[in-house]
């Protein structure tokens, strides 16, 4: 993990960009974001964990708390409220007995009301670990989790945490000092085009008087 | 009907199932639009953007190619690509990434090339995990091509594409918290001036920030020119758009569409595209352009689908989303929702976002569920006046960014279109709708 976590932190200018990414990283790993782990993302960005955690808490997506293997999130924001989504959040918190934000005794389900999760014309709009599973109805709902339950979906829904399961295969392919160079070599021509611009414009001005 | 025959291009590969590989991209005319502009000055390919007047497709309707003309003269370091697409009701950003990446990869580099950048984040939301594998595979795909990376076609021209991903928050989607949130910190907004992101941006260094949707219409622009785009379209709402159309509409969906030749009411109703409204039921209300918009109500539906004629009918087409709702839908309902929506996701720098959103979402709530009282209704306004003085529109502001003074146009709309429904739910104790 520590060296993707590298490999992570080289691809930006400065190593904090890549304290989100090492967050999802983390949870990856364990499922949710340990207090160990944030002490490890600290010192491979170079901040306090503090830090990490005031960043942490402020996105729905990182959890501070463990959490189930599944996260089912009901979207009840406007477009899935007019078509029924506050009556499902109702019927998901009933079967499963427990409230939005809770998880389930075995572990496996976390409840969570969602905003909108931008997959509209399919309303209301459920994911689990952050992968759309489509319109539900209450009897799909139950199916849906007796499912993750069984196993059924290990195939396409990975435990919570794994975000990206598609790695970027390569690193930058320039360094900074290169992109450096680059960039004052654009600029010089970018310069160069100008002027010879401007006095394309001051001979034909000139031409014309 | 105008509607039934609107050129296709963002969407012109999306009928193919395999529309977001490689391949299919390459048998498309796929990475055309580059090799083009790599033949070209990156002044030329910003003069042929600044002759599409293709209007930024994020939500302000900032023409793109000023945006970037502007800085010409001004080197800009990164471009910053905005797919952090959170606005309710929004889904069309959802689409292009996942079934067409290698079209945003290509406008991405075209971009790069026209602002001479050499390094570019990609900012994907967090939750379209589909999506940001889709975009990294093709990422991937489209380094082994030579599209991007180093000397990209035998041009000379370098430049790196991160894919970077979101972690939950709707105010990321404003451009000043979105390159925060690059740097590893939690999504606030700058204060602009001085943070505008073309003088002090990522890193304190000039950026440019794009949105998804404008980045996958360049390769289509630079192959077929300019004018082609502009030629589509009415007004300064040139081309095509992509609307995003849910609630109480046969066919959800999104659709591109022509700006301005096309209306509300064939977007909503066209059997080819909404299809109406399900059960018979009639139209009660519909925001044009998320919910950050005033509503808009019956009579205002034969509006054309331009962003100068929706701002000048008290609204803003937005982020392109319309959100339709029927006669039987609670006004207060919807309008609580939306303002629980604001107070869940504001950043809480600024008093009167964070604590008015707070106030107004409990009011709203104790009004739909019969605890409301009479003076609720000039209570709710005082509120919404203390985020946004006068109420008006365009909206003033009191806060860092826009997204205070968006909350209170679900709550005038309501109040202003359905005043009796909020009485009603007073002097009945509940709500009629239950």
């Amino acid at each position: 993990m520590v060296a993707r976590a590298r490999k992570v932190i080289a691809l930006y200018p400065e190593p904090r960009s890549a304290l989100i990414p090492l967050c999802h990283l983390a949870q990856e790993q364990d499922g949710w974001l340990t207090p160990e782990a944030m002490v490890d993302i600290a010192g491979l960005v170079g901040v306090t964990p503090g830090e990490v955690l005031g960043t942490a808490s402020f996105y729905d997506m990182l959890h501070t708390e463990p959490v189930g293997r599944y996260v089912v999130a009901v979207c009840t924001n406007i477009a899935c409220l007019l078509n029924g989504a506050s009556e499902l959040l109702e019927h998901a918190e009933g079967s499963l007995g427990i409230g939005s934000g809770g998880t389930t005794a075995d572990g496996v389900i976390t409840l969570e009301e969602a905003e909108c999760l931008a997959d509209c014309d399919r309303a209301p709009c459920v994911q689990v670990n952050h992968r759309y599973v489509g319109a539900q109805t209450p009897e799909s709902f139950d199916q849906l989790v007796a499912d993750l339950r069984s196993g059924g979906r290990n195939g396409d829904i990975p435990p919570h945490g794994t975000l990206v399961r598609v790695r970027r295969t390569n690193g930058l392919s320039m360094s900074p000092g290169e992109v450096a160079e680059e960039r004052k070599v654009a600029d010089d021509a970018r310069a160069a085009r100008h002027a010879a611009k401007e006095s394309a414009k001051d001979a034909s001005a000139g031409g014309g008087s | 009907m105008a509607v039934t025959d609107p050129p296709k291009i963002v969407t012109a590969r999306m009928a193919h199932p395999d529309s977001h590989t490689l391949e299919r991209y390459l048998a498309t005319g796929g990475y055309d639009g580059l090799r083009k502009a790599l033949t070209m000055t990156p002044e030329a390919v910003v003069a042929e953007v600044d002759a599409a007047s293709l209007l930024g497709r994020g939500g302000a309707g900032f023409p793109a190619g000023r945006k970037w003309s502007m800085l010409r003269k001004n080197p800009v370091t990164y471009l910053v690509v905005n797919g952090d697409e959170s606005e309710p009701a929004t889904f069309k950003d959802h689409l292009l990434v996942e079934r067409d990446p290698h079209q945003l990869i290509e406008g991405v580099v075209i971009a790069a090339y026209a602002l001479q950048v050499s390094q570019v984040f990609i900012f994907v939301r967090g939750e379209f995990a589909l999506g940001l594998e889709r975009v990294q595979s093709a990422l991937n795909d489209a380094y082994s091509h030579g599209a991007v990376g180093r000397d990209i076609f035998g041009s000379g021209f370098s430049v790196d594409v991160v894919l970077h991903p979101g972690a939950g928050a709707y105010i990321c989607g404003e451009e000043t918290a979105l390159i925060e949130s690059l740097e590893g910190k939690r999504g606030f907004p700058r204060i602009k001036p001085p943070f505008f992101p073309a003088a002090i941006g990522l890193y304190g260094d000039p950026t440019v920030v794009n949105n998804v949707e404008t980045m996958s219409n360049l390769p289509w622009i630079i192959t077929n020119g300019g004018a082609a785009f502009a030629a589509l379209g009415g007004g300064r709402s040139t081309g095509t758009r992509l609307f995003a159309l849910a609630g109480h509409v046969v066919n959800p969906g999104v659709f591109e569409l022509q700006m301005v030749t096309t209306t509300f009411n064939d977007l909503i109703n066209a059997p080819v595209l909404g299809g109406g409204i399900p059960h018979g039921r009639g139209l009660k209300a519909f925001i044009p352009g998320g919910v950050s918009a005033p509503w808009f109500g019956p009579d205002q539906i034969d509006l054309p689908l331009g962003q100068d004629e929706v701002a000048e009918a008290g609204s803003m087409l937005g982020s392109g989303s319309v959100v339709v709702m029927d006669d039987h839908t609670c006004a207060v309902r919807a309008a609580w929702r939306i303002t629980k929506f604001f107070s869940r996701e504001s950043c809480g720098q600024c008093t009167p976002c964070r604590e008015g959103s707070g106030w107004l979402e409990r009011i709203m709530e104790r009004i739909e569920r019969g605890q409301g009282r009479e003076e609720d209704l000039d209570l709710l306004l005082d509120a919404c006046d203390n985020i946004s003085p006068g109420l008006s529109w365009p909206p003033q502001q009191t806060t860092i960014c826009v997204l205070g003074p968006s909350i209170p146009s679900s709550i005038t709309s309501a109040i202003t279109m359905f005043r009796d429904e909020f009485l009603l739910h007073i002097k009945e104790g509940g709500c009629p709708y239950d």
